[in-house]
């Protein structure tokens, strides 16, 4: 079984990345990942399952979930019609236990990958409801006086998104890794893995315009490696050529297709401005 | 070495506790670094600090403590053996060219004036020279084997990067930078709620139901509450214009959390201070106003006031008049 992660062919990783990951699996830690929306957070729980060859388990985090949830639940109004029905099920509570989403990573054969994603969603109190079943894995069934023991410690990555501060004693139970945005070269490598086929040029010219756009100041949600990658998409699907990209002045043209980049209409607005702005000094 | 860089951490408030100096040691122990200063410098990150505001403290303290870490770990693993050098040049040399080497004064005489010229580009590189691109002129290119071809297994990624990842000081944009949000303020405006039930049954409670299902001997009764909803009254007085305008994206966010946040909000804006009258539209101001009195008899005691403002006039409104 491999223990080494080190990307996958669609997935680059720099190297603390793969440092935080290993450190992580090896010393059986949960590893807590931050980053800009669009770093690839989620999808490194699931690289990681690809690499390593595990199941991947599932937990998205609601501002409405409970920590229980992830353990099990009492389905007590399903009991309450059934024994109004007089249904024989009624007497073995066992029936009404719900597994979560943990008691399926512990339950698990081979040792999975559990994505806890957008742990910060959650109320504030919910990394403190985990905190002994992450360290010890393992929790009490009190309806059926049952103790879960996991067969393997599972491989824990949760993502946050900075929304909530999380709780110290939540935090030293974790590693952390932060997502940094990648540079222009990493950034190359992420686009050639995602498009082959793309001529040099054509990534460089898009690459430029890409880092100018997140150079601008005010923007209320700057684009990410996700927009690029389907703003390139859209650029191929389209065909636009590559001149269109490189104007003669520069930063007095609306890149093409700019509404794949910037999400926001106060960004659009802004951009837009500031083009026009442009365009008078330039005169 | 290493307690007193955790202690140094520590003295910056960089928050690391015993816990993660332990699972440092672990990492260290699973040889998890292997064997580059690098390695080292991204297992202590990941293990003891846990928040990006602070990776830029960390690399400050890291680099301070470990000054010098890399010649250390150099000296360490970076020690070229003769062997594996003299059996490159075997590779690499044909009989003939081995032969003029030796009338240069022989393969010890070479190999010393290579391990020096090594350890004067060690040395020159940090200056920014590149020694190895003179290096055509010196015996060893003539020869055709390049020196930085023997360097380059010991420590490429210093020689790719001038400046060490822990010295780029990348990260401080994000110390202490967290901007305050709209999803910030909302959170803190949280607390300001208190819940309370009251009005109509609407929801079903389950707790109840069950309990007096149970007491029922299993006949069903089924148990409503008021759903809970925040019942807290909230009069937002704002503060505009004048020495204010630098703030108006902050009112503006904090304004449009209030909003979400509070269900009875009511928001009056005010000038440098509340005098006897405040208004609900700045375009209309001199029109549609509402004097204090009105807003003090028209709100009862359950109220809360939140007041906004930055307690200054901007000096030309004093002068200028």
């Amino acid at each position: 079984m491999k223990t080494r992660f080190a990307g996958t062919d669609t997935y680059i990783a720099t190297e603390d990345l793969m440092m935080a990951v290993n450190a992580a699996v090896n010393l059986a830690r949960p590893l807590l990942v931050k980053g800009e929306p669009g770093t690839g957070k989620t999808q490194l729980a699931e690289e990681i399952a690809k690499a390593l060859d595990r199941p991947l388990i599932y937990w998205h985090i609601k501002s409405t979930s409970k920590a229980q949830q992830g353990l099990y639940e009492y389905d007590a109004v399903a009991r309450l019609r059934d024994s109004q029905l007089g249904d024989a099920r009624v007497h073995d509570i066992a029936n009404y236990i719900v597994k979560g989403k943990l008691w399926d990573a512990f339950d698990s054969e081979l040792q999975p990958v559990l994505l806890i994603d957008e742990i910060d969603k959650a109320d504030i109190e919910f990394p403190n409801d985990l905190l002994l079943e992450l360290d010890r894995m393992e929790f009490f069934v009190y309806e059926t006086q049952q103790r879960v023991l996991a067969k393997h410690r599972p491989i824990i990555v949760i993502t946050s998104n900075n929304e909530k501060e999380l709780p110290d004693a939540f935090l030293r139970r974790c590693f952390f890794h932060y997502i940094r945005f990648p540079d222009k070269a990493t950034m190359e490598r992420i686009v050639d893995v995602h498009f082959p086929g793309l001529k040099k040029r054509l990534l460089r010219d898009a690459l430029e315009v890409f880092f100018d756009l997140r150079e601008v100041p005010g923007l209320k949600k700057k684009p990410s490696t996700s927009e690029l990658l389907d703003w390139i998409k859209l650029l191929m699907a389209e065909d636009i050529p590559r001149e269109a990209l490189r104007s003669d002045a520069p930063r007095t043209a609306i890149p093409p297709l700019h509404g794949a980049l910037l999400k926001n209409e106060q960004d659009v607005h802004l951009f837009e401005r500031l083009i026009f702005m442009n365009r008078r000094d330039a005169r | 070495m290493l307690v007193e860089f955790c202690q140094k951490l520590r003295n910056a408030r960089i928050p690391v506790s015993v816990t993660e100096y332990l699972a440092m040691l672990e990492g260290l122990q699973h040889h998890i670094a292997g064997c580059s200063a690098e390695e080292f410098y991204y297992l202590c990150r990941v293990t003891l600090v846990k928040d990006e505001k602070y990776f830029d403290r960390f690399d400050k303290v890291f680099s301070a403590h470990f000054e010098g870490l890399d010649e250390w770990f150099e000296q360490l693993f970076g020690d070229i053996p003769e062997e594996w050098l003299a059996k490159q040049a075997e590779l690499l040399l044909s009989d003939e060219e081995q032969r003029k080497i030796k009338t240069l004064g022989g393969w010890e005489a070479l190999m010393k004036t290579l391990r020096d010229r090594l350890q004067q580009q060690a040395d020159r590189h940090q200056g920014g020279s590149k020694w190895i691109g003179t290096a055509g002129t010196s015996p060893y290119g003539a020869y055709g084997f390049n020196p930085e071809g023997v360097r380059i297994g010991q420590d490429r990624s210093r020689n790719r990067r001038a400046v060490k990842v822990w010295d780029r000081r990348e990260y401080r944009n994000l110390d202490d930078n967290v901007s305050l949000g709209t999803r910030n303020l909302k959170l803190a405006l949280r607390p300001l709620r208190r819940f309370a039930r009251q009005g109509a049954l609407e929801e079903l409670d389950l707790d109840d139901t069950i309990r007096a299902t149970a007491r029922n001997a299993g006949l069903l009764d089924i148990k409503m509450v008021p759903e809970r909803h925040n019942a807290v009254k909230v009069l937002l007085f704002l503060d505009v214009g004048g020495s204010m305008d630098i703030h108006v994206r902050t009112c503006a966010e904090l304004f449009s959390a209030a909003r979400s946040e509070f269900k009875h909000l009511e928001y009056f804006y005010f000038h440098n201070f509340l005098y006897d009258f405040v208004w609900k539209d700045n375009r209309r101001r001199s029109i549609e106003q509402i004097t204090l009195m009105e807003i003090n008899n028209n709100n009862g005691r359950d109220n809360k006031l939140i007041l906004v403002g930055d307690a200054s006039i901007i000096p030309y409104e004093i002068t200028i008049r």
